[in-house]
Protein backbone atom coordinates (compact mmCIF):
# COMPACT_ATOMS: atom_id res chain seq x y z
CA UNK A 1 0.00 0.00 0.00
CA UNK A 2 3.13 2.08 0.51
CA UNK A 3 6.97 2.08 0.23
CA UNK A 4 9.45 4.18 0.71
CA UNK A 5 10.29 5.81 -2.35
CA UNK A 6 13.89 4.31 -3.35
CA UNK A 7 14.53 7.82 -5.52
CA UNK A 8 12.83 10.48 -6.11
CA UNK A 9 13.24 10.22 -10.16
CA UNK A 10 15.43 13.40 -8.83
CA UNK A 11 17.74 13.94 -11.67
CA UNK A 12 20.25 15.66 -9.13
CA UNK A 13 19.14 13.98 -6.38
CA UNK A 14 18.43 13.36 -2.74
CA UNK A 15 18.84 12.26 0.33
CA UNK A 16 15.91 9.64 0.14
CA UNK A 17 16.83 7.84 -2.73
CA UNK A 18 18.58 4.78 -0.99
CA UNK A 19 15.89 1.88 -0.80
CA UNK A 20 15.89 0.64 2.75
CA UNK A 21 13.38 -1.25 4.17
CA UNK A 22 11.04 -0.13 7.08
CA UNK A 23 13.07 1.15 9.74
CA UNK A 24 14.19 -0.88 12.62
CA UNK A 25 11.60 -2.24 15.00
CA UNK A 26 9.98 0.02 17.37
CA UNK A 27 7.06 -0.78 19.32
CA UNK A 28 4.94 -3.63 17.98
CA UNK A 29 1.47 -2.06 15.49
CA UNK A 30 -1.05 -2.06 17.92
CA UNK A 31 -4.74 -0.82 16.23
CA UNK A 32 -6.36 -0.94 19.80
CA UNK A 33 -4.59 1.75 20.39
CA UNK A 34 -4.69 5.18 19.87
CA UNK A 35 -1.99 6.94 16.96
CA UNK A 36 -1.27 10.17 15.56
CA UNK A 37 0.64 11.20 12.35
CA UNK A 38 4.30 12.00 13.96
CA UNK A 39 4.56 15.86 14.19
CA UNK A 40 8.09 15.82 12.06
CA UNK A 41 5.72 14.32 9.20
CA UNK A 42 4.62 16.54 6.70
CA UNK A 43 1.57 15.58 3.99
CA UNK A 44 1.36 16.68 0.72
CA UNK A 45 -1.95 15.59 -0.77
CA UNK A 46 -1.80 14.69 -4.32
CA UNK A 47 -3.85 13.09 -6.78
CA UNK A 48 -2.58 9.28 -6.14
CA UNK A 49 -3.15 9.56 -2.33
CA UNK A 50 -0.01 11.21 -0.72
CA UNK A 51 3.65 12.33 -0.74
CA UNK A 52 5.01 11.83 2.90
CA UNK A 53 7.89 13.60 4.59
CA UNK A 54 9.67 13.05 7.11
CA UNK A 55 11.60 15.93 8.18
CA UNK A 56 14.03 14.01 11.16
CA UNK A 57 14.63 11.24 8.69
CA UNK A 58 14.44 13.38 5.74
CA UNK A 59 12.90 10.69 3.96
CA UNK A 60 10.20 10.59 1.54
CA UNK A 61 7.45 7.78 1.13
CA UNK A 62 4.01 7.92 -0.68
CA UNK A 63 0.52 7.34 0.53
CA UNK A 64 -0.64 5.45 -2.41
CA UNK A 65 -4.39 6.10 -2.42
CA UNK A 66 -6.39 8.95 -0.69
CA UNK A 67 -8.19 6.73 1.39
CA UNK A 68 -5.06 5.87 3.68
CA UNK A 69 -4.29 9.63 3.55
CA UNK A 70 -7.77 9.98 5.03
CA UNK A 71 -6.87 7.30 7.41
CA UNK A 72 -3.77 8.57 8.45
CA UNK A 73 -6.05 12.17 9.17
CA UNK A 74 -7.94 10.52 11.17
CA UNK A 75 -5.74 8.50 13.64
CA UNK A 76 -5.52 11.59 15.86
CA UNK A 77 -8.85 12.02 16.70
CA UNK A 78 -10.10 8.94 16.66
CA UNK A 79 -9.58 6.27 19.70
CA UNK A 80 -7.57 3.64 18.26
CA UNK A 81 -7.05 2.85 14.39
CA UNK A 82 -9.83 0.88 13.63
CA UNK A 83 -12.49 3.53 14.19
CA UNK A 84 -9.93 5.71 12.26
CA UNK A 85 -10.03 2.92 9.08
CA UNK A 86 -14.30 3.66 9.70
CA UNK A 87 -14.26 7.15 9.78
CA UNK A 88 -11.98 6.97 6.38
CA UNK A 89 -14.56 4.52 5.06
CA UNK A 90 -12.45 1.71 4.72
CA UNK A 91 -14.08 -1.43 4.20
CA UNK A 92 -13.99 -4.48 5.91
CA UNK A 93 -12.49 -5.92 2.77
CA UNK A 94 -10.35 -3.59 2.86
CA UNK A 95 -9.29 -3.54 5.89
CA UNK A 96 -6.35 -6.03 6.36
CA UNK A 97 -4.34 -4.44 3.53
CA UNK A 98 -4.92 -1.22 5.18
CA UNK A 99 -3.86 -2.25 8.34
CA UNK A 100 -0.65 -3.96 6.88
CA UNK A 101 0.41 -0.46 5.29
CA UNK A 102 -0.45 0.84 8.70
CA UNK A 103 1.89 -1.66 10.00
CA UNK A 104 4.88 -0.18 8.03
CA UNK A 105 3.83 3.32 8.24
CA UNK A 106 4.50 2.88 12.34
CA UNK A 107 7.81 1.01 11.52
CA UNK A 108 8.89 4.23 9.70
CA UNK A 109 8.12 6.49 12.12
CA UNK A 110 5.32 7.86 10.23
CA UNK A 111 2.74 7.40 12.40
CA UNK A 112 3.13 6.85 16.08
CA UNK A 113 1.26 5.89 19.49
CA UNK A 114 -0.05 8.62 20.87
CA UNK A 115 -0.30 8.95 25.08
CA UNK B 1 -3.13 3.51 -11.95
CA UNK B 2 0.40 3.10 -11.04
CA UNK B 3 2.48 5.39 -8.85
CA UNK B 4 4.48 5.74 -11.45
CA UNK B 5 2.08 6.84 -14.00
CA UNK B 6 0.51 9.39 -11.95
CA UNK B 7 3.72 10.72 -11.60
CA UNK B 8 4.07 11.08 -15.70
CA UNK B 9 1.21 13.05 -15.16
CA UNK B 10 2.89 15.50 -13.15
CA UNK B 11 2.31 16.36 -9.54
CA UNK B 12 0.62 19.23 -8.27
CA UNK B 13 4.04 20.28 -6.98
CA UNK B 14 7.49 18.82 -7.35
CA UNK B 15 8.86 16.27 -5.24
CA UNK B 16 12.23 18.03 -5.23
CA UNK B 17 13.73 20.24 -7.23
CA UNK B 18 17.20 21.47 -8.22
CA UNK B 19 17.90 24.99 -7.28
CA UNK B 20 21.25 26.52 -8.74
CA UNK B 21 21.73 30.04 -6.84
CA UNK B 22 24.57 31.67 -8.58
CA UNK B 23 26.48 30.54 -11.98
CA UNK B 24 29.98 32.06 -9.95
CA UNK B 25 32.48 29.24 -9.35
CA UNK B 26 35.43 28.92 -8.25
CA UNK B 27 36.41 26.09 -10.53
CA UNK B 28 35.92 25.24 -14.35
CA UNK B 29 35.06 21.73 -14.57
CA UNK B 30 35.36 20.44 -17.73
CA UNK B 31 31.98 19.36 -17.62
CA UNK B 32 30.07 21.20 -16.34
CA UNK B 33 26.15 21.10 -16.74
CA UNK B 34 25.75 24.96 -16.66
CA UNK B 35 28.27 26.22 -17.85
CA UNK B 36 29.05 27.73 -14.67
CA UNK B 37 32.01 30.05 -14.20
CA UNK B 38 30.73 34.14 -13.80
CA UNK B 39 27.93 35.75 -11.47
CA UNK B 40 25.27 36.34 -13.55
CA UNK B 41 24.77 40.66 -12.94
CA UNK B 42 20.57 39.48 -13.17
CA UNK B 43 20.92 36.81 -10.44
CA UNK B 44 17.96 36.32 -7.87
CA UNK B 45 18.38 38.64 -4.75
CA UNK B 46 18.18 37.99 -1.53
CA UNK B 47 14.80 38.90 -1.17
CA UNK B 48 13.58 37.40 -4.00
CA UNK B 49 15.65 34.02 -3.00
CA UNK B 50 13.81 34.60 0.26
CA UNK B 51 10.38 34.98 -1.80
CA UNK B 52 11.03 31.62 -4.25
CA UNK B 53 11.87 30.11 0.02
CA UNK B 54 7.91 31.34 0.63
CA UNK B 55 6.48 29.86 -2.69
CA UNK B 56 8.07 26.50 -1.81
CA UNK B 57 7.04 26.21 1.69
CA UNK B 58 3.42 26.81 0.45
CA UNK B 59 3.64 24.30 -2.53
CA UNK B 60 5.34 21.86 0.13
CA UNK B 61 8.16 21.13 -1.63
CA UNK B 62 9.73 19.55 1.22
CA UNK B 63 13.26 20.11 -0.10
CA UNK B 64 15.71 21.07 -2.73
CA UNK B 65 18.53 20.66 -4.30
CA UNK B 66 21.03 23.54 -3.98
CA UNK B 67 23.91 23.95 -6.49
CA UNK B 68 25.46 26.29 -8.53
CA UNK B 69 27.78 26.98 -9.63
CA UNK B 70 29.62 26.94 -6.58
CA UNK B 71 26.68 28.16 -4.30
CA UNK B 72 28.16 28.71 -0.82
CA UNK B 73 30.15 31.86 -3.05
CA UNK B 74 27.14 33.60 -2.63
CA UNK B 75 28.04 36.00 0.47
CA UNK B 76 23.99 35.25 1.69
CA UNK B 77 24.42 31.24 0.98
CA UNK B 78 24.05 30.69 4.92
CA UNK B 79 21.49 33.24 5.26
CA UNK B 80 18.93 31.69 2.45
CA UNK B 81 20.12 28.19 3.84
CA UNK B 82 19.09 28.97 7.38
CA UNK B 83 16.01 30.84 5.71
CA UNK B 84 15.01 27.90 3.62
CA UNK B 85 15.48 25.43 6.66
CA UNK B 86 13.07 27.54 9.08
CA UNK B 87 10.33 27.39 6.67
CA UNK B 88 9.81 23.99 6.08
CA UNK B 89 12.24 23.38 3.24
CA UNK B 90 14.61 20.99 4.16
CA UNK B 91 18.36 21.73 2.13
CA UNK B 92 21.07 19.47 0.13
CA UNK B 93 23.71 21.34 -1.42
CA UNK B 94 26.59 20.47 -3.91
CA UNK B 95 29.71 22.07 -3.06
CA UNK B 96 33.13 21.54 -4.22
CA UNK B 97 34.01 22.18 -0.01
CA UNK B 98 35.60 25.65 -1.04
CA UNK B 99 34.06 27.04 2.14
CA UNK B 100 33.84 23.83 4.60
CA UNK B 101 36.33 24.85 6.71
CA UNK B 102 36.04 23.91 10.66
CA UNK B 103 33.93 26.46 11.48
CA UNK B 104 31.74 26.03 8.45
CA UNK B 105 31.37 22.33 9.10
CA UNK B 106 30.71 22.72 12.97
CA UNK B 107 27.87 25.05 11.62
CA UNK B 108 26.56 22.24 9.15
CA UNK B 109 26.65 19.65 12.34
CA UNK B 110 24.64 22.03 14.47
CA UNK B 111 21.91 22.29 11.80
CA UNK B 112 19.09 20.21 11.30
CA UNK B 113 17.44 19.16 8.19
CA UNK B 114 20.82 19.99 6.06
CA UNK B 115 22.58 17.33 3.97
CA UNK B 116 25.73 18.29 2.10
CA UNK B 117 26.94 16.72 -0.72
CA UNK B 118 31.00 16.99 -2.03
CA UNK B 119 31.63 16.55 -5.60
CA UNK B 120 34.65 14.46 -6.43
CA UNK B 121 35.09 12.97 -9.84
CA UNK B 122 38.13 10.24 -9.35
CA UNK B 123 39.52 8.60 -6.21
CA UNK B 124 42.66 10.19 -6.65
CA UNK B 125 44.35 13.57 -7.29
CA UNK B 126 45.05 12.66 -10.88
CA UNK B 127 41.96 11.10 -12.65
CA UNK B 128 39.90 14.09 -10.31
CA UNK B 129 41.87 16.81 -10.81
CA UNK B 130 41.75 16.12 -14.98
CA UNK B 131 38.07 17.18 -14.77
CA UNK B 132 37.60 19.25 -12.19
CA UNK B 133 40.90 21.31 -12.05
CA UNK B 134 44.34 21.35 -10.43
CA UNK B 135 43.54 21.42 -6.20
CA UNK B 136 40.12 20.10 -6.09
CA UNK B 137 40.81 17.06 -5.02
CA UNK B 138 42.39 18.12 -2.38
CA UNK B 139 39.67 20.75 -1.52
CA UNK B 140 37.24 17.86 -1.47
CA UNK B 141 38.97 15.96 1.13
CA UNK B 142 39.74 18.65 3.03
CA UNK B 143 36.00 19.52 3.65
CA UNK B 144 35.19 15.71 3.80
CA UNK B 145 37.92 15.43 7.03
CA UNK B 146 36.10 19.29 8.13
CA UNK B 147 33.03 17.58 8.55
CA UNK B 148 33.45 14.35 9.68
CA UNK B 149 35.98 15.97 12.80
CA UNK B 150 32.84 18.01 13.51
CA UNK B 151 30.91 15.20 13.25
CA UNK B 152 28.40 16.11 10.74
CA UNK B 153 26.30 12.74 10.00
CA UNK B 154 26.87 10.62 6.31
CA UNK B 155 27.67 13.47 3.76
CA UNK B 156 27.44 12.66 0.49
CA UNK B 157 30.48 12.19 -1.95
CA UNK B 158 28.91 12.70 -5.31
CA UNK B 159 30.78 11.43 -8.12
CA UNK B 160 29.66 11.72 -12.07
CA UNK B 161 30.69 8.71 -13.62
CA UNK B 162 33.09 8.62 -16.55
CA UNK B 163 35.44 6.61 -18.83
CA UNK B 164 38.42 7.33 -16.63
CA UNK B 165 36.49 6.58 -13.04
CA UNK B 166 34.54 3.70 -13.65
CA UNK B 167 37.45 1.35 -12.71
CA UNK B 168 37.29 3.15 -9.37
CA UNK B 169 34.51 2.63 -8.18
CA UNK B 170 35.59 0.43 -4.94
CA UNK B 171 38.19 2.99 -4.35
CA UNK B 172 34.68 5.62 -4.35
CA UNK B 173 33.38 3.02 -1.82
CA UNK B 174 36.47 3.01 0.46
CA UNK B 175 36.81 7.27 0.25
CA UNK B 176 33.17 6.96 1.33
CA UNK B 177 33.12 4.81 4.10
CA UNK B 178 36.65 5.98 5.31
CA UNK B 179 35.23 9.49 5.92
CA UNK B 180 31.17 8.13 7.28
CA UNK B 181 30.22 9.29 3.96
CA UNK B 182 27.51 8.01 1.20
CA UNK B 183 28.55 7.66 -1.93
CA UNK B 184 26.23 8.99 -4.92
CA UNK B 185 26.87 8.38 -8.41
CA UNK B 186 25.07 9.94 -11.70
CA UNK B 187 25.86 10.13 -15.00
CA UNK B 188 27.60 12.10 -17.08
CA UNK B 189 25.48 14.38 -19.48
CA UNK B 190 26.12 16.08 -22.61
CA UNK B 191 24.87 19.67 -21.02
CA UNK B 192 26.65 22.67 -20.59
CA UNK B 193 30.12 22.35 -21.25
CA UNK B 194 29.78 18.46 -21.01
CA UNK B 195 28.43 18.47 -24.66
CA UNK B 196 32.30 19.54 -25.29
CA UNK B 197 33.94 16.48 -23.59
CA UNK B 198 31.20 13.69 -23.61
CA UNK B 199 32.51 12.17 -26.87
CA UNK B 200 35.99 11.81 -24.34
CA UNK B 201 34.80 11.20 -21.43
CA UNK B 202 31.07 9.42 -21.30
CA UNK B 203 31.33 5.82 -20.44
CA UNK B 204 31.97 2.96 -23.04
CA UNK B 205 29.26 0.13 -23.80
CA UNK B 206 31.37 -2.29 -21.59
CA UNK B 207 32.11 0.30 -18.97
CA UNK B 208 28.01 1.30 -18.82
CA UNK B 209 27.79 -2.89 -17.93
CA UNK B 210 30.69 -3.00 -15.46
CA UNK B 211 28.63 0.05 -13.61
CA UNK B 212 25.35 -2.05 -13.86
CA UNK B 213 26.79 -5.00 -12.44
CA UNK B 214 28.61 -2.97 -9.97
CA UNK B 215 25.35 -1.28 -8.92
CA UNK B 216 23.52 -4.33 -8.41
CA UNK B 217 26.41 -6.28 -6.56
CA UNK B 218 27.25 -3.21 -4.58
CA UNK B 219 25.06 -0.37 -4.78
CA UNK B 220 22.59 -1.49 -1.93
CA UNK B 221 23.65 1.84 0.01
CA UNK B 222 24.77 4.14 -3.19
CA UNK B 223 22.59 6.57 -4.72
CA UNK B 224 22.16 7.05 -8.41
CA UNK B 225 19.32 10.03 -8.74
CA UNK B 226 17.78 7.58 -10.67
CA UNK B 227 19.95 8.86 -13.35
CA UNK B 228 21.22 5.21 -14.51
CA UNK B 229 17.44 3.75 -15.28
CA UNK B 230 18.41 3.82 -19.04
CA UNK B 231 20.86 0.54 -17.89
CA UNK B 232 17.54 -1.12 -16.61
CA UNK B 233 17.43 -2.64 -20.20
CA UNK B 234 20.18 -4.61 -19.20
CA UNK B 235 17.85 -6.90 -16.75
CA UNK B 236 16.84 -5.97 -13.13
CA UNK B 237 15.43 -2.71 -12.65
CA UNK B 238 18.05 -0.40 -10.70
CA UNK B 239 16.06 0.72 -7.52
CA UNK B 240 14.47 4.13 -7.97
CA UNK B 241 11.12 5.08 -10.29
CA UNK B 242 12.89 4.41 -13.59
CA UNK B 243 11.44 7.46 -15.23
CA UNK B 244 12.41 10.96 -16.94
CA UNK B 245 10.82 13.29 -14.12
CA UNK B 246 11.54 16.31 -16.31
CA UNK B 247 8.61 18.89 -15.58
CA UNK B 248 6.54 15.94 -14.10
CA UNK B 249 7.95 15.58 -11.09
CA UNK B 250 11.27 17.70 -11.14
CA UNK B 251 12.63 20.70 -12.44
CA UNK B 252 15.07 23.43 -11.95
CA UNK B 253 15.54 26.79 -10.80
CA UNK B 254 18.23 28.72 -12.37
CA UNK B 255 20.08 31.56 -10.58
CA UNK B 256 18.38 34.08 -12.54
CA UNK B 257 14.84 32.46 -11.93
CA UNK B 258 14.64 30.59 -14.96
CA UNK B 259 12.53 27.97 -14.88
CA UNK B 260 13.97 24.60 -16.83
CA UNK B 261 12.61 21.48 -16.68
CA UNK B 262 15.36 19.62 -15.34
CA UNK B 263 19.16 20.79 -14.21
CA UNK B 264 20.61 19.30 -17.20
CA UNK B 265 18.24 20.85 -19.91
CA UNK B 266 19.50 24.22 -19.86
CA UNK B 267 17.76 25.66 -23.38
CA UNK B 268 15.74 27.59 -24.25
CA UNK B 269 13.31 24.41 -25.51
CA UNK B 270 12.88 23.52 -22.32
CA UNK B 271 12.34 26.84 -20.44
CA UNK B 272 9.46 27.00 -18.87
CA UNK B 273 9.15 30.59 -18.08
CA UNK B 274 10.74 32.62 -14.74
CA UNK B 275 10.08 32.75 -11.11
CA UNK B 276 9.85 36.53 -11.42
CA UNK B 277 6.74 36.75 -13.25
CA UNK B 278 3.64 36.81 -12.56
CA UNK B 279 2.16 33.91 -10.34
CA UNK B 280 5.69 33.18 -9.37
CA UNK B 281 7.00 29.80 -9.34
CA UNK B 282 3.56 28.13 -8.72
CA UNK B 283 2.06 29.65 -11.99
CA UNK B 284 5.08 28.31 -14.01
CA UNK B 285 4.88 24.79 -12.74
CA UNK B 286 1.05 24.32 -12.76
CA UNK B 287 0.21 25.93 -16.04
CA UNK B 288 3.68 26.62 -18.51
CA UNK B 289 2.74 25.46 -21.92
CA UNK B 290 5.96 23.22 -21.83
CA UNK B 291 5.39 21.45 -18.51
CA UNK B 292 1.46 20.66 -19.31
CA UNK B 293 3.33 19.12 -22.78
CA UNK B 294 5.85 16.88 -20.94
CA UNK B 295 3.00 15.45 -18.86
CA UNK B 296 1.17 13.95 -21.92
CA UNK B 297 1.53 10.70 -22.32
CA UNK B 298 4.46 9.84 -24.13
CA UNK B 299 4.41 7.84 -27.32
CA UNK B 300 7.81 6.27 -27.27
CA UNK B 301 8.63 6.52 -30.96
CA UNK B 302 10.84 4.79 -32.55
CA UNK B 303 11.62 2.87 -28.89
CA UNK B 304 8.10 1.91 -29.01
CA UNK B 305 8.53 -1.50 -30.81
CA UNK B 306 11.49 -2.56 -28.22
CA UNK B 307 11.29 -4.80 -25.56
CA UNK B 308 12.68 -3.16 -23.10
CA UNK B 309 10.83 0.21 -23.46
CA UNK B 310 9.14 -0.62 -19.88
CA UNK B 311 12.68 -0.53 -18.66
CA UNK B 312 14.30 2.28 -19.63
CA UNK B 313 11.50 4.81 -20.99
CA UNK B 314 13.40 6.03 -24.43
CA UNK B 315 16.11 7.15 -21.55
CA UNK B 316 17.49 10.49 -20.83
CA UNK B 317 16.13 13.32 -23.03
CA UNK B 318 19.02 15.83 -22.28
CA UNK B 319 21.13 13.52 -23.21
CA UNK B 320 18.99 13.18 -26.48
CA UNK B 321 18.91 16.71 -27.31
CA UNK B 322 22.13 17.73 -26.79
CA UNK B 323 23.68 14.73 -28.90
CA UNK B 324 21.42 15.58 -31.66
CA UNK B 325 19.32 12.70 -31.63
CA UNK B 326 15.56 13.11 -31.65
CA UNK B 327 13.54 13.10 -28.42
CA UNK B 328 11.37 10.24 -29.53
CA UNK B 329 14.16 7.61 -29.73
CA UNK B 330 17.13 6.07 -28.08
CA UNK B 331 19.12 7.35 -25.51
CA UNK B 332 22.51 7.91 -26.82
CA UNK B 333 23.80 5.26 -24.36
CA UNK B 334 20.71 3.30 -24.77
CA UNK B 335 22.40 -0.60 -23.90
CA UNK B 336 21.07 -1.84 -27.10
CA UNK B 337 23.53 -0.33 -29.43
CA UNK B 338 20.59 1.71 -31.15
CA UNK B 339 21.95 4.85 -29.15
CA UNK B 340 25.26 4.77 -31.09
CA UNK B 341 23.79 4.03 -34.46
CA UNK B 342 21.56 6.48 -34.59
CA UNK B 343 24.82 8.67 -33.60
CA UNK B 344 26.40 7.36 -36.39
CA UNK B 345 23.87 8.05 -38.62
CA UNK B 346 23.31 12.05 -37.77
CA UNK B 347 24.44 13.78 -41.04
CA UNK B 348 27.10 16.21 -40.31
CA UNK B 349 25.49 18.67 -41.61
CA UNK B 350 22.78 18.50 -38.73
CA UNK B 351 23.44 20.84 -36.22
CA UNK B 352 23.83 19.47 -32.71
CA UNK B 353 21.57 22.13 -30.56
CA UNK B 354 23.59 24.19 -27.95
CA UNK B 355 22.64 26.05 -24.60
CA UNK B 356 23.11 29.80 -25.31
CA UNK B 357 23.57 30.03 -21.92
CA UNK B 358 27.29 30.35 -21.02
CA UNK B 359 28.99 31.79 -18.23
CA UNK B 360 32.38 30.14 -18.50
CA UNK B 361 34.85 32.18 -17.71
CA UNK B 362 36.46 33.47 -20.59
CA UNK B 363 40.39 32.09 -21.30
CA UNK B 364 39.58 28.61 -19.02
CA UNK B 365 36.65 26.83 -21.01
CA UNK B 366 36.81 23.52 -21.62
CA UNK B 367 40.12 22.67 -21.54
CA UNK B 368 39.62 18.70 -22.69
CA UNK B 369 37.88 19.76 -26.04
CA UNK B 370 40.98 18.29 -28.22
CA UNK B 371 42.88 15.94 -26.27
CA UNK B 372 42.28 15.34 -22.79
CA UNK B 373 44.94 15.80 -20.42
CA UNK B 374 46.31 19.34 -21.75
CA UNK B 375 44.68 21.48 -18.97
CA UNK B 376 45.57 25.11 -18.70
CA UNK B 377 48.40 25.53 -15.61
CA UNK B 378 46.83 26.63 -12.03
CA UNK B 379 47.98 29.98 -12.65
CA UNK B 380 45.85 30.83 -15.34
CA UNK B 381 42.54 29.91 -13.71
CA UNK B 382 43.08 33.57 -12.24
CA UNK B 383 44.14 35.15 -15.38
CA UNK B 384 42.19 34.67 -18.84
CA UNK B 385 45.23 35.76 -20.56
CA UNK B 386 47.85 32.81 -19.17
CA UNK B 387 47.08 29.33 -20.33
CA UNK B 388 45.95 29.73 -24.30
CA UNK B 389 48.44 28.20 -25.31
CA UNK B 390 52.35 27.88 -24.48
CA UNK B 391 51.47 27.53 -20.65
CA UNK B 392 49.66 24.35 -21.14
CA UNK B 393 50.90 21.90 -19.54
CA UNK B 394 50.80 18.29 -20.40
CA UNK B 395 48.57 15.98 -17.89
CA UNK B 396 48.99 12.00 -17.12
CA UNK B 397 46.69 11.02 -19.83
CA UNK B 398 48.64 12.99 -22.09
CA UNK B 399 52.14 12.63 -20.84
CA UNK B 400 51.03 8.53 -21.06
CA UNK B 401 50.15 8.85 -24.78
Amino acid sequence: MWKRSPSTACAVSTSTDQGAGPAAAGPAFDPDRPYRCSPSVALRPEPFGALVYHFGTRKLSFLKTPQLLSTVQALADQPDVHSALVAAGVTAEQRPSYLRALAGLAASGTIEERT
Amino acid sequence: MKLVEHFQYGLNSPICLTWELTYACNLACVHCLSSSGRRDPRELSTAEAKGVVDELQKMQVFYVNIGGGEPTVRPDFWELLDYAIDHQVGVKFSTNGVKLDQKRAQQLANTDYVDVQISLDGATAAVNDEVRGPGSYVTAMRALENLAAAGFVKPKISVVMTRQNVDQLDEFAAIADKFGAQLRITRLRPSGRGADVWDELHPTAAQQRQMYDWLVARGDNVLTGDSFFHLSAYGEALPGLNLCGAGRVVCLIDPVGDVYACPFAIHENFLAGNVRSPGGFEEVWRSSELFLSLREPQTGGACRSCGFYDSCQGGCMAAKFFTGLPLDGPDPECVRGFGEQALAARSAEAAVPRSDVDHSRRGRKAPVALTLGVRPDKACETSPLVGTSADARLGPAAARA
